[in-house]
């Protein structure tokens, strides 16, 4: 994470275009693919749920999804910054990545309101499950959705001749990345770490009543 | 064939229901007409006919939710669904026959929505009407299989709409497109694809939300 930091804000050179805003690109889109990744792994976790019916899956589907989340904001935030910074606006509704953001992000929060709605058991696990499914349908089809609606202003870095970016801005990028899967792959143990201590304890508290 | 049999027993289940007790439709009727009249204080004299065009998408959303709040209610007040859950048919069964039943209840409050709307606004053409069409049945899709799910929570009026909302998003955003776009037919195609995705997707997963 240090020698990302390092790397993103000294060594890479600067964006001809943009300025020294356009080095908040090397933690804004690694936060962005680190959100879509979590969404992706609580999707996955909840199809097992299902699928196996195990009833860990649903507290790993949760927690990735919490992660998820917490990415997602922090995706809106640098975007808005980033927006403010190279467009001089805080908000804009013509940048497809942000409103798709916007969308997931009141998406998953109905998700949590859904969870602390409902009884603890199977039926809570199994509905929340179902959610996180619709939630990695709901991506595409909002990005589709979004794209239609709107004009195109945001910066497209990926194209498919292959990132417009020199080998040194590459790098950076590609070690923020790792960087951020990391500390995202951390917290997530750490909470699943949490929350697991937490239902045992819970447990022993019951066995000893 | 069986399959068929119950969905259509089941549909007529909800729609005698609702002919018996008149707790939905006219509500959503009253609703959708009142939104409308809102609508036209609503908007700043000479605000342009698109935006009129939004409006009746904001309204068709909020009618559709009134109607699904209610979808699960009477399931949920006398025991019902747990009787369906048991019963010897296919689960998906339940879940399309109160899709056909809400999305009937949508049309027939559409039936006088629209001409209001004709009247009060804007001419619609035939592709926005195909639109409200296809954004219809996905919205009752979506929306029968989430009010399930919300109904079984402490706080169901305020969950259902949190979580219908954002899956709405794209349905907005195909209809008003086929309202106003010079090439209607991209969004009419949109539709169909989220209607057809995310009728799969409800049809396979409604027995997980309903089972316990």
């Amino acid at each position: 994470m240090g020698l990302a930091l390092v790397l993103a804000l000294i060594v890479a050179p600067e964006d001809a275009d943009q300025g020294i805003s356009q080095r908040i690109f090397y933690i804004h889109v690694p936060i962005a693919l680190t959100a879509y990744f979590c969404f992706g792994l609580g999707a996955i976790k909840a199809l097992l749920l299902l699928w196996r019916g195990e009833e860990r899956y649903d507290l790993e589907s949760y927690v990735a999804i919490h992660q998820g989340t917490i990415f997602g904001a922090l995706t809106l935030i640098t975007g808005s910054i980033w927006a403010r910074a190279s467009w001089g606006i805080w908000w804009t509704w013509s940048s497809n990545q942000l409103v798709l953001f916007l969308v997931l992000f009141l998406f998953y929060c109905a998700y949590f309101m859904l969870r602390f709605s409902l009884e603890d058991g199977p039926r809570r696990a199994r509905s929340s499950a179902v959610y996180a499914l619709f939630g990695v349908a709901l991506i595409p089809v909002s990005f589709l959705a979004i794209r239609l609606a709107s004009d195109f202003i945001h910066p497209t870095v990926f194209t498919r001749d292959g990132p417009q970016m020199s080998a040194m801005m590459f790098t950076a990028f590609v070690v923020s990345w790792v960087a951020v899967t990391l500390l995202a792959y951390v917290l997530y143990r750490v909470e699943l770490a949490g929350k697991r201590l937490d239902a045992d304890l819970r447990e022993l508290r019951e066995a000893l009543q | 064939m069986t399959y068929l049999a119950d969905v259509v027993a089941l549909t007529r289940k909800d729609l005698r229901v609702e002919l018996r007790g008149r707790d939905t439709l006219p509500a959503m009727l009253l609703f959708v007409l009142a939104t409308l009249v809102v609508f036209h204080f609503a908007l700043p004299v000479g605000s342009g006919d698109d935006a009129a065009y939004g409006l009746l998408w904001v309204a068709i959303v909020f009618t559709a939710l009134l109607g699904l709040a209610r979808a699960w209610v009477p399931e949920q007040e006398h025991g019902v669904l747990d009787g369906l859950v048991l019963a010897p048919c296919d689960r998906s069964a339940i879940w399309l026959g109160k899709t056909i039943a809400t999305l009937t209840f949508l049309l027939a409050a559409q039936a006088v929505a629209l001409p209001a709307f004709v009247l009060f606004f804007q001419p619609l053409s035939a592709a926005a009407l195909a639109g409200v069409l296809l954004a219809d049945v996905g919205i009752c899709t979506v929306g029968s299989l989430m009010s399930a799910m919300a109904v079984a929570g402490r706080s169901r009026e305020v969950l259902l709409p949190l979580l219908v909302l954002p899956l709405a998003i794209p349905l907005v955003v195909g209809g008003v497109g086929a309202a106003i776009s010079d090439e209607a037919g991209r969004f009419l195609l949109f539709l169909l694809l989220y209607d057809g995705v995310f009728a799969v997707l409800s049809w396979a997963s409604f027995e997980y939300v309903v089972t316990e």
